[in-house]
């Protein structure tokens, strides 16, 4: 199941990832150890970043101001080099697994992502340079795509779009899961409510998100990096060519799978685009009865057609890059 | 039956005073409040969730099939107040014959696409909808792929060759 929620949104897959292992875990009542927890809080902001990377490039791209994608793409490809570190991959990753991670931090990946963290932050300062220095930008963005707050929380739009609109939800503090409640970080919101207002929660989230790693990074705990579980969690390669029962385990969970007990539960993260939510229904068997992903994108763009309302079909542009909707996270 | 670990909570206490048997039971998961409701008052709950109790959003709506047994349908509501931080479970059994529940498009707008979304893929239709179309799938589409009883590979498909 954990390769299929990356392909939902293929920008933000370790969110993804996340929410079903976190929705699965509590069905099966298992805690994941703490060096566990705090690499996925790390890897998951760094998905942030990417995410809101690729949307300020396209998004600056849609509006004509075409360097800030060739700028974007420059810092998102120190960031996939990151991805490829841990996962092995680039852009699906699959990191996280029920219990905890796939595998253990890789040789200087720790490194890495500390050098990404010292050279990011005077990036985003270059980002706003270029754009707010652009009247063309702040023409086209400052004062389009208005709607009334109820309104908009009445659709289901969530994330960067109502915190934009001085709704300070998120649900990394408002319902804390995986740990957040441990990081210190701010929730950027704005009241203009405007293109860019939105364009200014999420270069805000980046500093944000920096920051949050900057302290999971610090405090990174030693020791396992998956629960003790062992009907759950696969066990090492070592583990089960020497041992019997090890054998076993891994036989009974490649063949079967992963036996969750009967019940539902509605786990809920914050995606880089909103509220990601994960209904997961379990009959007993190790095949879900049941999963309904609530995605953001999907609750996003249905409020597109009030936000571009009485407004000039150019602004439409503006309006829809402002969503940040991933097809892919519409669609499932 | 509403479970005992709900007894004291005021929300349910305050549903149950005002809507009395429409409250069909209730249980606690994993920290999460589930109500069930009769589909005749489903749109007089959300209103009186919305408007008293601040759900001013509904997350998502879906639905569930427990084929073959019946009641077949559930349509799963997830409410959520956003100033409160609380959220809420609202789940309506829907029978497999002609399976029909009211809209609640009127209390959050945001159900619209939820609602056709279920619509699309159980077959189950939402009265008073502005517009139930098929979203997900094709418009000639027949059937509806997430019941138990939709063949897993499709239907087999004819192209004509046989009948040459």
């Amino acid at each position: 199941m954990i390769p299929l929620t990356d392909r939902v949104d293929y920008l933000a897959n370790l969110s993804n990832n996340l929410c079903y292992c976190l929705a699965i875990e509590k069905l099966l009542g298992i805690e994941v150890p703490p060096r566990a927890v705090w690499t996925r809080v790390m890897l998951t902001e760094l998905t942030r970043i990417n995410s809101h990377l690729v949307w300020l490039g396209t998004h600056a791209l849609d509006m004509g101001a075409m360097s800030m994608f060739f700028y974007a793409t420059r810092e998102r490809e120190e960031l996939l080099k990151i991805f490829e570190m841990f996962s092995g991959q680039r852009l699906m990753t699959s990191y996280f697994r029920i219990g905890g991670l796939a595998l253990d931090h890789p040789r200087g990946g720790l490194e890495a992502v500390k050098k990404f963290l010292e050279m990011f932050p005077p990036k985003i300062d270059e980002y706003e340079n270029l754009l707010d220095n652009n009247p063309i930008w702040k023409n086209r963005t400052i004062g389009v795509g208005v709607v009334p707050v109820d309104k908009m929380l009445a659709m289901g739009i969530t994330g960067p779009m109502i915190r934009a609109a001085g709704i300070p939800w998120d649900a990394r503090k408002d319902e804390p899961y995986s740990g957040y409640q441990n990081f210190e970080f701010d929730v950027p919101t704005s009241t203009d409510n405007d293109v860019y207002a939105r364009y200014r929660v999420r270069m805000e989230e980046m500093r944000q998100s920096v920051r949050i790693m900057g302290q999971a990074l610090e405090g990174m705990p030693d020791g396992a990096f998956q629960a003790d579980a062992p009907k759950v969690v696969l066990p090492q390669r070592e583990k089960m060519k020497t041992q019997m029962e090890a054998l076993i385990y891994h036989f009974k969970i490649v063949t079967e799978g992963v036996r969750v007990p009967p019940g539902e539960v509605y786990q809920v993260i914050e995606s880089p685009r909103g509220e990601l939510g994960y209904y997961v229904v379990s009959d007993g068997t190790s095949k879900p009865f049941r999963v309904h992903m609530r995605t953001p994108s999907f609750g996003n763009i249905q409020g597109l057609g009030m936000m571009c309302e009485g407004g000039m079909i150019a602004d439409s542009i503006a309006s829809m890059g402002s969503m940040d909707f991933v097809l892919g996270d519409t669609d499932r | 039956m509403i479970s005992e670990l709900l007894q004291e909570d005021p929300l349910v206490i305050a549903l149950v005073e005002r809507f009395g048997s429409a409250i069909e039971a209730g249980s606690l998961e994993h920290d999460q409040t589930i109500l069930y409701i009769s589909a005749a008052s489903i749109v007089e709950v959300c209103t009186v969730l919305r408007d008293e109790h601040g759900f001013n959003r509904a997350s998502s709506v879906t639905a569930l099939d427990w084929y073959p047994q019946e009641p077949r349908f559930e349509v799963v509501y997830l409410l959520h107040n956003v100033k409160e931080a609380a959220r809420v479970r609202l789940k309506v059994r829907v029978s497999g014959e002609n399976p029909a529940v009211d809209s609640v498009t009127g209390v959050w707008p945001g159900t619209n696409w939820y609602e056709r979304e279920v619509f699309d893929l159980f077959g189950v239709t939402f009265n008073g909808h502005p517009d139930l179309r098929r979203i997900m799938m094709p418009e000639d589409w027949e059937g509806h792929p997430l019941r138990k009883d939709f063949p897993i590979h499709g239907h087999k498909y004819d192209y004509g060759e046989t009948n040459q």
